[in-house]
Parts: C-alpha cells; structure tokens; sequence
C-alpha cells in the first residue's frame, strides 16, 4: 500500500480557546481536527481540568507543510503571549491524501 | 451550621490536605447545570404569577448596581493594588458580577431559617451577571475597534449560565407552578443534596486556589474581604430603595457581595486574554467565595435585619 507524507500539528492550550482555535484551523485551508480533552502541567502550573478554568485540550491537525507551518506562525503570532499553548510538528504518513 | 457548609468545609480540607478525591468533570457540569435550572425554573414560576412591568425598577436598578460595584472596584484595584490595569480590570468584572453558588447557599440559609424572600430573585440574578463584564472589557481597553464585540457578545450571552438562566426561567414561566410540579423532585426536592455535592467540588477547588493566593498575597486578601463588605452595604441600601423584604435584602446583599466564577472567568479569558486569570480566581474563589458562604451571608443578614429595624 503507498503511503504519503503530511504533517502533524499538535496543539496543547486552555480549553477556553476552543471555539477560537477551531475557527483559526478552519480558515488555515486545513480540511479537518481533531479535539481531545487533555490535562497536565507546564509554564502555567498543574492544569487538572477539575473545572472548566483549569481544563485544556489537545488539537490534532493533519495537513500539508505549508499550511503547518503558516497555522503554527499565525498561532504563536497571536496566541503565545497571552496563553497557555504549546505546538510542535511531526512528519507522519497518510494512506489517502487527498483528505488532508 | 447548615450541614451543606460542612461539605464545603470538608472539600476545602481534602483539598488542603491532598486527598485523592475529586468530582469528575462531568458530574461538577451536571451538578452545575440541574442547578443553574433549578434556580432558574423557581424565578420563573414566581414570573407567572406577576406582570413584568411592576418589577421593571428593580430590573433597571440591579442592572445599574452591577456597573456601580465593578467600577468602584477598578480604583481600588489600580492605586491600592498597582496592578496592572488589564489585571484591575479583569478583577473588577468578577466582583461587579454575580456568583450563583453563592446565590444558592444565601437560599439554603434562608431557608433553613424560615425567612422568605421575593421569588423572582433569580431574574435580578441574571441581570446581575452582564453589565460588570462589558465595564470591565471597556475598562481594560477602551472602546477600541479592535474588541470584537460579535464574539463578546457571543460569550457573554451565550455562556452556559446565561443560558441555563434564561432557558430555566423561560421554562418556569411558560409551564407556571401546576405544569413544574412533576419536575419537582429532580430541582426542588433535591436541590440541597445537588448544592451539597456542588460545594464538596468547590472546596476542592478553593484549596487549589489558596496555592496561587499565597504567591501574590496581602493585598488580594484584603481586597477579597473588604470588598464584598462594602458591596453587600450598596446591596441592601438598593434594596431598601427598592422596597424589599428582609429576605430579599439578605440576597441582594449577598449577589452585591459575590464574585463570579463562571460566566465572568470564560468572558475576560477570551475578551482580556492579558489579564492573568490565577489573579481573579485567586480573589473570586479563594478568598471571597469561602469568606461569603462561611462568615459573609450571617453578616449581611445581621446587617439586613438592623437596616430595616
């Protein structure tokens, strides 16, 4: 079976920046995402998600390298200063590329 | 003392000490949701049985309250405090807006002690809940283009507790006492057993508060106590205007008093993403959520019963 290299952007941020994240991902040309409820520690303490002010997600997006790289700018551009987010960038292989 | 205060102490004490327990996330939404409703659906029965034209003074002036008490609050936070003003501004929404678990204690309480208050409190309670948000935002950045007041307006008025609310007092109005009553045992019936189960989470939740409390320290306390104080103070002078009952007087005071930890939190995160959010929720819940439940709702009853003699 051929398989296809894509990209995979991981994000990790405040589950309260769902809906503003989505709608970010939505304009970046990217065809889909997936979102997973998360919880963990970093910079910004433990984050435990006992309540919605401490929850975080994980949102996955596989894509094309331009648009990983351009989604990634745009959202540390925007969104590192004020939140807690981190992202990063893995090369992974597809069976139908045309989804992505 | 009223044994769903016991549940709040015994969380914050789990909390402190560490314990393993915590509510999962779905079952503090849900506790959350069936009394957000449950207090939504009892305004809205008492709004079936009166015109909303005769409660249009105390709707204009509750509203009026909630922009009063966060810009008061703004200074204070600013000179005394020298924070940052984002950081002022973030803290003043929360303490002009309202907590509806405190809400719910301040009716258990009353309850518990027989004194009846005016039913249709929880339309005041929605009301309450917006105007400090939309003074904070302007407070923090000026009436400036770049605030995109479409997805504020989104956030404000679409969060779950305005939601919940509104749907509840929708509900309790069109469906009037006969057509809530099979509803009864899940809202009413149960509704100190859900407040109990809600206050074991928010202890929890206090503890973990009290760790950011004591990274930045005596003023936030201060301001915690002192605040809510000099709040409950304008709540029962508007309600003394208003006319209220002795009930009525102590949950004025009491919303006038309590901070907001819910609606106002997911608005000023996405609306003033600069403000750091450990510092409100360090003052809304770890100071003067516990001060209100604990010492605050017997104060402002004392305070209640001598303004009107």
């Amino acid at each position: 079976m051929n398989s296809y290299p894509k990209k995979l952007l991981t994000i990790v941020t405040e589950a309260a920046l769902e809906s503003t994240l989505i709608r970010e991902i939505d304009r970046s040309g990217a065809h889909g995402y997936t979102v997973t409820d998360a919880r963990g520690k970093g910079d910004h303490g433990v984050r435990d998600a006992g309540w919605p002010a401490s929850a975080n997600i994980r949102v996955e997006v596989v894509c094309d390298a331009e648009t990983a790289r351009s989604l990634a700018a745009l959202l540390h551009d925007r969104y590192y200063q004020d939140y807690a987010m981190i992202l990063f960038i893995a090369d992974v292989e597809v069976l139908r590329p045309e989804k992505f | 003392m009223d044994p769903v205060i016991l549940f709040f102490v015994l969380g914050i004490t789990a909390g402190l000490l560490r314990s393993e327990l915590r509510l999962p996330a779905a079952v503090y939404e849900f506790v959350t949701i069936v009394l957000l409703l449950a207090i939504g659906l009892k305004g809205g029965i008492e709004l079936a049985k009166q015109p909303l034209g005769q409660l249009l003074p105390q709707m204009v002036a509750v509203v009026a309250l909630g922009f009063v008490l966060a810009l008061l609050a703004f200074p204070i936070l600013r000179k005394l405090g020298r924070l940052q003003r984002a950081d002022a501004a973030s803290i003043a929404a929360h303490y002009g807006s309202v907590s509806v678990g405190t809400y719910a204690v301040a009716v258990a309480y009353l309850g518990s002690r027989q004194v009846s208050f005016e039913e249709h409190m929880p339309l005041l309670l929605v009301l309450m809940e917006v105007p400090a948000i939309i003074v904070g935002i302007i407070l923090a950045r000026g009436v400036s283009r770049s605030t995109r007041w479409g997805s504020v307006v989104h956030e404000v008025f679409l969060g779950k507790g305005i939601v919940l609310l509104l749907g509840g007092l929708f509900i309790g109005w069109a469906a009037g006492p006969v057509g809530v009553e099979p509803l009864e045992p899940l809202f009413m019936d149960l509704f100190k057993g859900i407040l109990a189960l809600f206050l074991l989470e928010m202890g929890l939740i206090t503890a973990a508060q009290l760790t950011g409390l004591r990274r930045y320290g005596v003023f936030l306390v201060g301001f915690g106590i002192a605040m809510p104080l000099f709040s409950s103070v304008l709540g029962i002078a508007t309600a003394w205007m208003l006319g209220l009952s002795l009930g009525g007087t102590v949950i004025l005071a009491t919303l006038a008093a309590s901070a907001s930890y819910i609606a106002v939190p997911a608005a000023m995160r996405i609306s003033v993403p600069e403000a750091n959010p450990t510092l409100s929720l360090a003052a809304a819940l770890g100071v003067t959520f516990p001060f209100n439940v604990l010492i605050g709702i017997p104060i402002y009853h004392a305070m209640a019963a001598w303004a009107l003699g």
